[in-house]
């Protein structure tokens, strides 16, 4: 289907299906009970899990395809969402058009710095691509807000106020960014007993455009310049001696991505119409990379995978407290509670980070081929041992190898 | 003139800190192959043995001195450090005085020990890695540091301040007959970097374990190969690098009070530096790191930022960008080195 072989059309069907029934399947616990805290099924946060899926699966089609290791493309991020805004601010507040421009500005944006970079590789093409998102950071952050020429409002961040020109925005229309009328922020909420499920209509734009880009992401995995891509990344050198330039194939897959992380600031901006610098500081390039990485680099469902994780446990981590931790550890004797209490304390709460770090790590460390590389670990380990087991049953044994 | 030369000074110091850096990171590069993403890390927590120490020797305990009173006419209580009871309140305070150059002494086997720590127990199973998984798993490992950092100390910059007789101003013009005036903290700071890096650079060229260290720079399979356990030596290297990063931030609080990002901060800049030196070339990032920083000075002039708003921000990026692709192994960059 979709001109997908099987195991790919399976994979997309399974993405589109967990995406679509989202807010079922993220709030499996009853508003009212204790677990409550571990329901992500609100729109804030589902938002974030697909707009960051497509971040990261941009990433992946640079990183995971070619192996160049960017430092730098929430530049791109940023970029999109200040040319969002920026088409809120002057025309209307339709995403569409916004989305669009932020696309459009942040593939430019990325020709350029692309082309710069990529005469260098490894090390060196890692931190030429973070010089130049430091830079834009510091850009966007103090020089180009100044009085006379205003394109980012530094630190407040770029928002639409009330004189602003806005020459397609009509009273009908929701003072909010929306789709043809349709407010992104109109939620239709369900209630199924003690259940409650949010249908947000900016998650499902959000949704539906992760969907087409990641069909497009399987189709170039699966395409012969995905299969060049990969060639750059097992052997530049020897593609080079074939005759072959490599330049133009790694420069595609760069402006690729960046558009991709252009496509997801625009969204993020689209479903909350603000833009700041900090989007753009090297910390949020190091978040894509560790979504990518912890999901698996290289493969389709990786990044989401790893989007997914980072956000559903920064926002899980985030609100545990010690009242929380207390409650968790209450059937132990006072002493070894406190001390439990004690223990975990550093890692949750603010102390996110700390895990988040670690974690990253032992990734690296142990798994580099992230949760998806574990996950087929355990398959294969599974599948050997219920092999063994029929082994042993029927009498024969295979010799070793 | 005046201006001129105070520009200079003004970047020496800024320029001190990023030399001294980019050494570090240019000694684990050229020894191991590592590009070490948490050397930054290793530079904020050389600041944060300055704070610790201070914190230990400010310990007190209190008395009540019924002699004075307070405001209520209780008894006022007095805060005695322990160190002014045992040394006498002169020389005790003298000492939490000079807690930060005396923190020095603190730094140096904890950032040795610290480096040994990360070279033998992580370090060392990425040297057949790719350079992205070592560049990952240092990047994993300043977020843990940075953030075991904030959790004790907290996320707001901590006051260092220079001992009492360093931290006024000095008329530095006097030698050449001008009036010039300069704090005399950054002219401390700038010698102490100075003496370091002649330090290192002495430790390398005139010591058998340098020319070893040298050897096996230049071909480690041969020099391993003739019987030297090089591989150890270069562990050693490692936490010479990371004792020269943590020196640099004990003495670096004064003129900046440290918090636990600012590590980072100067990482990014740092490899700026060693890329526009020239990967694995040690004067090259030393000669580019007092460059960029006088550069960087020079550019925060009221004339400069007036002429091109905002070029102090990102002139060491331009810098870079374009001596990485005029010259792409950087000033004073070796044939061969990272080219793969």
């Amino acid at each position: 289907m979709f001109g997908l072989d099987k195991k790919d059309t399976t994979l997309l069907l399974v993405v589109a299906t967990l995406t679509i029934l989202a807010p079922f399947l993220l709030n499996p616990f009853p508003t009212a009970s204790g677990m409550a805290q571990f329901n992500a099924g609100y729109p804030d946060l589902m938002q974030r899990f697909v707009i960051f899926g497509i971040f990261a699966i941009g990433f992946n089609i640079l990183f995971g395809l070619t192996g160049y290791l960017s430092f730098g493309h929430a530049a791109f991020l940023g970029v999109g969402s200040y040319a969002a805004v920026w088409m809120f601010k002057l025309f209307t507040y339709n995403v569409i058009p916004a989305i669009i421009m932020a696309v459009i500005i942040a593939g430019i944006f990325s020709l350029l710095i692309g082309f710069i970079s990529l005469r260098r590789s490894g090390i060196y093409f890692s931190i030429l691509t973070l010089a130049f998102a430091q830079m834009s950071f510091a850009l966007a952050y103090s020089v180009l807000s100044n009085p006379k020429f205003n394109l980012t409002n530094g630190e407040t961040g770029l928002q639409v106020y009330a004189d602003d020109p806005q020459r397609f925005h009509h009273d009908g229309l929701p003072d909010l960014p929306h789709l043809f009328g349709l407010s992104m922020r109109s939620t239709y909420t369900m209630d199924v007993g003690a259940w409650s499920f949010d249908f947000n209509a900016g998650y499902y734009l959000c949704a539906a455009i992760m969907l087409g880009v990641f069909y497009l992401a399987v189709r170039i995995f699966r395409s012969p310049f995905g299969m060049m891509l990969r060639a750059v990344k097992s052997n530049q050198t020897r593609l080079n001696y074939t005759g072959l330039n490599t330049r133009p194939y790694t420069l595609a897959a760069f402006v690729i991505s960046g558009m991709y992380a252009g496509l997801a600031g625009g969204l993020l901006a689209a479903m909350d119409p603000l833009a700041g610098a900090e989007r753009m500081q090297w910390t949020a390039s190091g978040e894509v990379v560790l979504m990518t990485i912890l999901g698996g680099a290289g493969t389709l469902i990786g990044p989401i995978l790893g989007a997914g994780f980072i956000k559903y446990f920064e926002n899980i981590f985030s609100k545990i407290n010690d009242n929380v931790l207390h409650q968790w550890f209450s059937f132990m004797p006072d002493g070894i509670e406190n001390f439990m209490v004690f223990i975990v304390h550093p890692f949750v709460g603010k102390g996110w980070h700390l895990t988040l770090g670690i974690l990253f790590m032992l990734v690296v460390i142990f798994l580099p081929g992230g949760l998806v590389d574990g996950g087929q670990r355990i398959g294969k380990w599974l599948r050997s041992r219920r092999g063994q087991k029929e082994d042993k049953t029927s009498g024969t044994t295979t010799p070793a190898e | 003139m005046d201006g001129f030369l105070l520009q200079i000074l003004n970047g020496l110091d800024k320029g001190s800190a990023y030399a001294l850096i980019a050494l570090g990171l240019t000694l684990i590069f050229g020894t191991l192959g590592v590009v070490n993403f948490a050397h930054g890390a290793l530079f904020m927590i050389g600041a944060f043995c300055a704070v610790t120490l201070q914190r230990f020797l400010s310990l007190s305990y209190t008395v009540e001195d019924p002699t004075q009173k307070d405001f209520l006419g209780n008894p006022l209580k007095v805060e005695t450090p322990y160190v002014e009871s045992w040394f006498g309140p002169e020389v005790g305070s003298t000492i939490i005085d000079w807690s930060v150059p005396l923190a020095i002494l603190l730094a140096i086997p904890v950032m040795v020990f610290l480096g040994l720590v990360m070279e033998r127990g992580l370090i060392k199973h990425f040297y057949k890695r790719p350079h992205a998984d070592q560049i990952l798993v240092t990047f994993g490992l300043a977020i843990v540091l940075q953030e075991i950092i904030k959790y004790y100390f907290g996320a707001n910059p901590i006051q260092t301040p220079a001992p009492d007789a360093l931290s006024g101003v000095a008329n530095v013009g006097a030698i050449v007959g001008m009036e010039l005036l300069y704090p005399v903290w950054r002219i401390v700071y700038f010698c102490f970097a100075v003496l370091i890096i002649f330090g290192v650079f002495a430790f390398l060229q005139f010591t058998t374990f340098g020319m070893v260290v040298r050897a096996g720079m230049a071909d480690r399979e041969t020099v391993g190969l003739l019987g030297i356990n090089i591989d150890r030596r270069f562990a050693i290297m490692f936490g010479v690098a990371a004792a020269v990063a943590g020196l640099a931030g004990v003495m670096y609080g004064p003129i900046n009070p440290p918090n636990y990002h600012m590590g980072m901060d100067f990482l990014v800049l740092s490899f700026v530096v060693v890329v526009v030196g020239g990967m694995g070339s040690l004067p090259g990032a030393v000669l580019a790191g007092f460059m960029l920083g006088i550069l960087e000075s020079f550019a925060s002039t009221t004339w400069a930022t007036t002429t091109i708003p905002g070029i102090n921000q990102i002139i060491i990026y331009l810098v870079a960008i374009i001596v990485l692709l005029a010259r792409p192994r950087g000033l004073m960059g070796r044939k061969g080195v990272m080219e793969d």
